[in-house]
């Protein structure tokens, strides 16, 4: 019955490894290496610096900028977006009214706003960042328009040229395109959940706030620990990145308020031909992403519930 | 079959060992395959330069007739279509040449890793949001010196060289330290005042030419309901283009040098404090369109197109870039910055104007002959002409615009440029040090002040500071004025 197992284990294996090797660990080997250097990106030659990139990185307050940024959204961004995706799934599904012949419901038109939350999850995250400049335009945008219209002339404000104000618009954006795919996730989470252990705990007479801190969340669990690892790291990279290169245009907001690590590492590499130093920064992100996902993992371990 | 978590069975592999194996297997996998990957910044290929051809009077340059050519350009607010003209020239000389053509708003990602692999294209306009840094290719040697360009006869005259037919800066511009030449800059912008004459004229108002004026006309448009200014708020550092000829013609060339050579305290310099602190007063009296500071270039263009502010700083690209939305009657103007009084140091009329559309041919291109040869060709009258008629700029050429029709931008701007005469500003901090120029004085700084949130005095020290830190940091190369 062994006969053959290894090679059978091998055969398998050898694909994804090497695939995997090429191109994730070799990149970042390669990124390691080249933040000792003094590569420009443009042309091939470079020589070896040591730490002097790094050193350079210790004293450079818009890295330090950004690296606050990009912390203060991968603390901020996973609690809001979960929060309110828990809120809404649970809505959607457990938290409506008691109608006849089901003991469990979400509230009127679930399935229609389900489908409304889930809709910017569609959108190209391109498309959402450039609608939402359009809207957060303080001259003729719909957010300032809808204000006036409401009779509030005097509150006017610059939304992504204020520095105060422009992380925040672009949190908002993130949290608008993020929280519909966790909504629909939790929604899968909670209807795999057994209807007579809710249906037990009304009968016990449980309160819905009740219901959902003592049945919903903990089998829920699970996903919400990999949905929180998934939304800190979209606001890491990917997503944070391009809601700020195209909302906040040119160099991440008025006075560095909106730049975060990708960008950084992008404006180096791109426009100002230092691609040694922007992989340094890279290497940065890689320890900041490393570490939260430690974080989440230590945290968020429990017992595992089965049903 | 064996258990998942055996230890003791001696066949069978556990998960854990399962797990330690692969790692280890991980670990060898990635340095082979390492060897296998095209390494990020591999320097094979290059220096297979195609042979020279026969030098005769209509080959200057020496262009092997055969060999293939390759261009890339920027497809940009000037469009494309002038280079395939001027590719269909260079077609037609030498129709043994194969050429391949391409474009792309995206030159850095395009064109970066090939500079990396040492196999560019002969000839290339950088240019756009992605242009590749100049300071960094001509630092690392990548660039080719156009000087033999510049010495060649011109296409119309062959009595007179390139060189004695380009507008003035331009090849100034297209050096760095010493003599040669890394950049042919194609385009000529006139930057200042843009404003519709038609608005001005419905205000009963003529263009100030100092201080007091400009804010008597904004206080007349005011009453009217319109902003004196916009900008792009976004983007600060469209403010220079009118601040800095206004801080030369206050305070003389020379303030705008030492600020351009990162000298220490060039910002301190009086001129500099007036200037910032007259716009600064558009700011306080409210004169400056609402919202501005959460504008992007087109947005406030629009603004401004739609008679919401009466002038905005930009370049001449804003005719070509506004046209949507630029009512036909607009009668587009610009003007030099105005002064602050009869005391300014230069007169009025003193404006920046510099090239635009940087072409390059990189130096390890296989046809540099071909690729400057190219540039001779749009450098003549017909190609330059045909740019200026199709896409409402100027050239680097000095003259083609007899008997085309001008639009109204472009008129004003020759006729600004013809004013000013030897009195044209050309600061060079945009393109020696575009970060510090852009993000940090333009927009830490002096999008800062505009926004009223910085005085002028708090303004100056952040820009003293950003500047004299880009003087210090030695991984950007520092140029000087010659």
């Amino acid at each position: 019955m062994q006969h053959g197992k290894y090679r059978f284990i091998v055969g398998f294996l050898t694909a994804p490894l090497a695939i995997y090797g090429l191109f994730v660990i070799w990149p970042f080997i390669q990124s390691i290496y080249y933040s000792f250097t003094d590569w420009s990106g443009l042309s091939p030659e470079f020589k070896m610096v040591g730490f002097k990139n790094y050193t350079r990185l210790w004293d450079d307050e818009v890295f330090w900028k950004s690296l606050q940024h990009s912390v203060m959204l991968v603390v901020l961004l996973p609690l809001v977006t979960l929060t309110m995706a828990l809120f809404f799934a649970f809505m959607l599904n457990v938290g409506g009214r008691r109608r006849k012949n089901a003991a469990i419901a979400g509230v009127r038109g679930s399935a229609f706003y389900k489908v409304v939350y889930f809709f910017p999850q569609v959108l190209s995250i391109a498309i959402v960042a450039l609608l939402f400049q359009f809207a957060y335009n303080p001259n003729s945008g719909a957010i300032n328009s809808f204000l006036k219209a409401i009779g509030l002339d005097s509150v006017q404000p610059d939304w992504l040229g204020d520095p105060d104000l422009a992380l925040w618009c672009i949190f908002a954006v993130l949290v608008w395109c993020t929280v519909g795919f966790f909504v629909v996730l939790f929604s899968a989470g909670m209807a795999s959940i057994p209807k007579d252990y809710y249906e037990a705990a009304l009968l016990d007479g449980a309160s819905r706030i009740t219901t959902f801190f003592k049945i919903t969340l903990p089998l829920l669990w699970d996903t919400v620990q990999s949905g929180w690892a998934y939304v800190g790291i979209l606001a890491l990279g990917a997503e944070s990145f391009a809601v700020v290169q195209i909302m906040t245009v040119g160099p991440g907001g008025p006075d560095y308020s909106t730049t975060v690590l990708p960008l950084y590492v992008y404006q180096k590499a791109f426009r100002d031909g230092q691609a040694a130093y922007a992989t340094t920064i890279g290497v940065a992100l890689l320890f900041v992403t490393l570490l939260f996902v430690a974080v989440v993992m230590k945290l968020g371990r429990r017992e595992r519930l089965e049903y | 079959m064996g258990s998942t978590s055996a230890h003791n069975d001696r066949e069978g592999v556990g998960r854990r060992d399962l797990i330690k194996r692969s790692a280890a297997l991980g670990l060898i996998a990635v340095p082979t395959m390492g060897f296998l990957s095209a390494c990020a910044s591999g320097d094979s290929g290059g220096d297979e330069k195609v042979d020279k051809g026969k030098k005769t009077k209509a080959n200057p340059l020496a262009v092997n007739e055969s060999a293939p050519l390759e261009i890339v350009i920027f497809d940009g607010g000037f469009g494309t279509q002038y280079a395939e003209d001027a590719k269909a020239v260079y077609e037609k000389n030498f129709p043994d040449a194969k050429v391949k053509f391409s474009s792309t708003q995206k030159i850095q990602s395009v064109l970066q890793p090939r500079f990396n692999q040492g196999t560019p294209p002969d000839l290339i306009d950088n240019s756009g949001a992605e242009q590749m840094d100049m300071g960094v290719l001509v630092g690392k040697k990548q660039l080719a010196d156009l000087t033999p360009l510049l010495d060649a006869p011109s296409i119309d005259d062959p009595a007179k060289k390139v060189r004695d037919t380009l507008r003035p800066g331009i090849i100034e511009m297209g050096q760095f330290d010493g003599d040669p030449v890394w950049i042919m800059y194609y385009a000529y912008t006139v930057y200042g005042v843009w404003y519709s004459q038609k608005a001005l004229d419905g205000l009963d108002a003529e263009y100030p030419e100092t201080w007091d004026d400009m804010l008597a006309v904004c206080a007349k448009a005011k009453k009217k309901g319109i902003a004196g200014w916009t900008y792009a708020g976004k983007y600060p550092y469209y403010v220079p283009f009118s601040l800095y000829p206004m801080i030369a013609k206050v305070g003389g060339r020379e303030v705008l040098d030492a600020i351009d050579n990162l000298e220490p305290n060039a910002w301190k310099h009086p001129a500099v404090k007036t200037c910032f602190e007259a716009y600064y007063e558009l700011y306080k009296k409210g004169y400056i369109l609402k919202g501005t500071p959460g504008l992007d270039h087109i947005q406030s263009q629009t603004a401004w197109t739609e008679g919401k502010a009466l002038f905005i700083p930009n370049g001449s690209w804003v005719e070509n870039e506004a046209a949507k939305t630029m009512p036909k009657d607009f009668d587009l103007a610009v003007n030099a910055p105005s002064g602050i009084d009869s005391s300014d140091k230069m007169p009025f009329g003193t404006i920046w104007a510099s090239g635009g559309e940087p072409f390059i041919v990189p130096a390890k291109a296989k046809n540099t002959e071909g690729g400057m040869e190219q540039l001779r060709i749009m450098l003549g009258e017909a190609s330059s002409k045909n740019f200026t008629s199709s896409v409402k700029s100027l050239t680097a050429f000095n003259g083609g615009t007899d008997g085309i029709e001008l639009t109204p931008g472009l008129k004003s701007g020759v006729a600004a440029l013809k004013k000013a005469g030897d009195n044209v500003v050309n600061p060079r901090i945009q393109d020696w040090y575009v970060a510090l120029q852009k993000e940090k004085i333009g927009v830490g700084g002096l999008g800062e002040m505009m926004a009223g949130r910085l005085t002028p005095v708090e303004a100056i020290k952040k820009i003293q500071g950003y500047a004299d830190e880009a003087a210090k940091d030695d991984s950007i190369q520092h140029y000087k004025h010659q």
